[in-house]
């Protein structure tokens, strides 16, 4: 069958915060850009983005960006890479001026300048007093930066190619990357994307966990697409969960409540955190915080008549603290927990809400993989950025207001390294001859499976078995029964039978495909973490309970082909200052 | 035509309130709505998230009162 093809300089799959501030960079510069989303660009999910950003200006309480890679270096639990977060720290104030040109509504202080706000994990002076970093727009930070992000880009010619679907990568006999197949889901046309950069930023994966935060997007497509190229995933381990996910539907209760002033109580009233981080309390880390809330529910003092859940209190701080600094968060809390904070507080327990591990990339966005002798070799026309990739900043455990910072540094890196790197490329590539054999091999199997498996029924089972075997605690006998069960999972997604063969918005052959990139990205979790014996940031084994620098101070790589793993030393030496060496990480 | 479908796939959104908020609407109300209101639906599902969002939930600042899917939304 002759597919379609279409010529691009770069093919970005993604139009969240990341894939829309590198095609901007990409689009100014006079490159002919084609962006694909599987929805509306400003439906992404970096819309849900509540917090702000990172970034130390100053404006409220002394800051410096030293402060603020000791903070991220300390939060990633030192599994970060700390070339990249000098990186991004030092280019934060630079990136968050940008994006206040570019239109975006911040809060203002009374004397004109940015408003900040003090947000989880950020320090003063390398560990001292809380800092006051984040910048927002009201509790609307995401969607205020998609939409400028977006309007810059329309009038910068960025082509949107929207309700489309990436659905394999496409590499040639070096490995160079090529393009991508993709699947036009109004019509159901499957087409080739030839660019000479192809740049992923499809977002994250929670999906694959029963008690999520994410959007229904969320479902790991760059790095399945990745995995399935050959292309290994870089800290699959680490998902941190966010402790406030409202109790039984995951919609996602903000920092900036506790930022603001609200803390956790416990069934006895008690507020906890003081016992598990005397300094920080509420405003530790979220993986500290979201295992408090675990250990006070398995030790029985949970809320309600299962005592599976806490309270977030919040109506000490008045009526109009919350309606003017906390709406979005009202809103929510009385659609889906029928509380209204003013009054009462909010039934919350840790959800999955962030995956830290992803395709590994470096510092200029340039994917890098194992590549003869060398670990890190970069991949020539394959980039990525923001959630899906592993650069790593974030390491074991991501700071709050620290990712809408990475989509806006590593999404502008990532521009400027394509637009250097055409430089020198100044022709397309040749498709190799079975650019697009694996994609349509895949959509054939759907099309033809006969008394196959039901799309909805494994794909609860993926998420079930997710969330019981690898879940905030993770216990060595379950990790290797999780391993079997996900394989079984995985077994049975081969299997997967779509009902609706027509070609027109089939959605029913999209959450198949999603549910094919979903299984990837449980494989590569379960087996990573089942590996790796010790506890750090959101990886917490209850059998190995402390961090081991000398074993596994260093970055797991999952391969698809064999589900083998190898490992990578992590990058400890800045750019220009001082290696912030291991310490313990107390709050 | 698929407009089932069509709408269906155009509830998958940023935020996952609306996630829930719109599956739970096309899977109680969608297929009991009449012409009309079908076109209000598909006007809603235009708009941006936020400002979805806050018609659903703010319910003072809106015109519900003539406007009976975004009643029906609101009471989910």
């Amino acid at each position: 069958m002759a597919i379609a093809r279409r010529k691009f300089d770069a093919v970005i799959v993604g139009a969240g915060g990341a894939g829309m501030r590198a095609a901007l960079q990409l689009s100014t510069a006079g490159l002919k850009v084609a962006v694909l989303s599987k929805v509306f660009p400003t439906r992404s999910h970096t819309v849900a983005a509540q917090g702000g950003i990172a970034a130390a200006l100053g404006n409220v309480t002394e800051d410096n960006w030293h402060w603020h890679m000791y903070d991220t270096v300390k939060g990633s639990d030192y599994l970060g890479d700390q070339d990249a977060i000098e990186f991004m720290c030092r280019q934060a104030s630079e990136v968050v001026y940008e994006l206040e040109h570019y239109g975006m509504p911040f809060d203002r202080l009374e004397n004109g300048k940015i408003y900040q706000r003090p947000f989880g994990g950020q320090s003063q002076n390398f560990g001292g007093a809380q800092a006051t970093r984040s910048c927002a727009a009201a509790d609307r930070t995401g969607h205020a930066m998609l939409h400028t992000l977006y309007q810059r880009n329309v009038q910068a010619n960025t082509q949107f190619f929207v309700e489309w679907m990436a659905l394999d990568l496409i590499r040639d006999q070096e490995g160079d990357v090529c393009g991508v197949t993709a699947l036009d889901i109004e019509t159901g046309e499957v087409m080739v994307l030839q660019a000479r950069a192809t740049l992923f930023a499809t977002g994250g994966g929670a999906r694959i966990f029963s008690a999520s935060t994410n959007a229904f997007i969320n479902t790991g497509d760059g790095l399945a697409m990745s995995a399935r190229a050959g292309i290994p995933l870089e800290d699959m381990e680490f998902w941190q969960f966010h402790p406030t996910g409202v109790y039984g539907v995951g919609v996602l209760i903000s920092e900036a409540v506790r930022g603001e002033g609200g803390y956790l109580l416990n069934k006895d009233g008690e507020r906890f955190m003081e016992r598990y981080a005397p300094h920080a309390k509420d405003l530790a880390s979220r993986d500290v915080v979201s295992r408090a809330l675990t250990t006070e529910i398995k030790e029985g003092r949970g809320c309600g008549r299962d005592a599976d859940h806490l309270l977030l209190k919040l109506d000490h701080l008045g009526e109009d603290v919350i309606k003017t600094r906390l709406p979005g968060i009202r809103e929510i809390s009385m659609k889906f927990a029928h509380a209204d904070p003013i009054h009462e507080p909010i039934p919350v327990v840790p959800t999955a809400h962030y995956m830290m591990g992803g395709i590994p990339t470096n510092f200029h966005g340039q994917v890098v993989a194992p590549y003869k002798t060398g670990p890190e070799e970069v991949v020539p026309g394959f980039y990525a950025v923001g959630e899906c990739a592993c650069v790593s900043v974030h390491g074991g455990n991501r700071l709050g207001t620290n990712s809408l910072l990475d989509i806006l540094v590593f999404g502008r890196a990532a521009g400027n390294q394509i637009i250097e790197d055409l430089k020198k490329n100044q022709h397309h590539k040749h498709l190799p001859p079975d650019a697009s054999d694996q994609a349509l091999a895949r959509l054939d199997r759907l099309n033809n499976q006969k008394d196959g498996e039901n799309v909805a029924q494994v794909g609860d089972l993926l998420r079930k078995t997710m969330h019981t075997y690898c879940g905030v605690f993770r216990f060595s006998d379950m990790l290797r029964e999780g391993v079997t069960r996900i394989g079984e999972v995985a077994e049975r997604a081969k299997h997967i039978e779509i009902r609706d063969k027509s070609r027109v918005f089939n959605t029913a052959r999209v959450e198949a495909l999603e549910l094919e990139n979903l299984v990837e990205v449980a494989i590569a979790t379960m087996i990573s973490a089942e590996a790796r014996t010790e506890s750090r940031g959101a990886h917490a084994r209850d059998d190995f309970p402390v961090r081991d620098d000398d074993k596994w101070l260093k970055h797991t790589l999952y391969f698809r082909e064999g589900r083998r793993l190898d490992y990578k030393p992590v990058r400890l030496k800045p750019l220009t200052v001082e290696s912030f060496t291991p310490q313990a990480r107390t709050y | 035509m698929k407009n089932l479908e069509r709408a269906r796939w155009r509830c998958r959104r940023g935020l996952l309130e609306l996630d829930i908020v719109l599956q739970r609407f096309m899977d109680e109300h969608y297929t009991k709505l009449n012409e009309a209101e079908l076109r209000q639906f598909e006007t809603l599902l235009g708009l941006p998230d936020n400002d979805l969002w806050d018609m659903i939930t703010l319910k003072e600042a809106g015109s519900a009162d003539s406007h009976p899917v975004l009643r029906l939304l609101q009471t989910i």
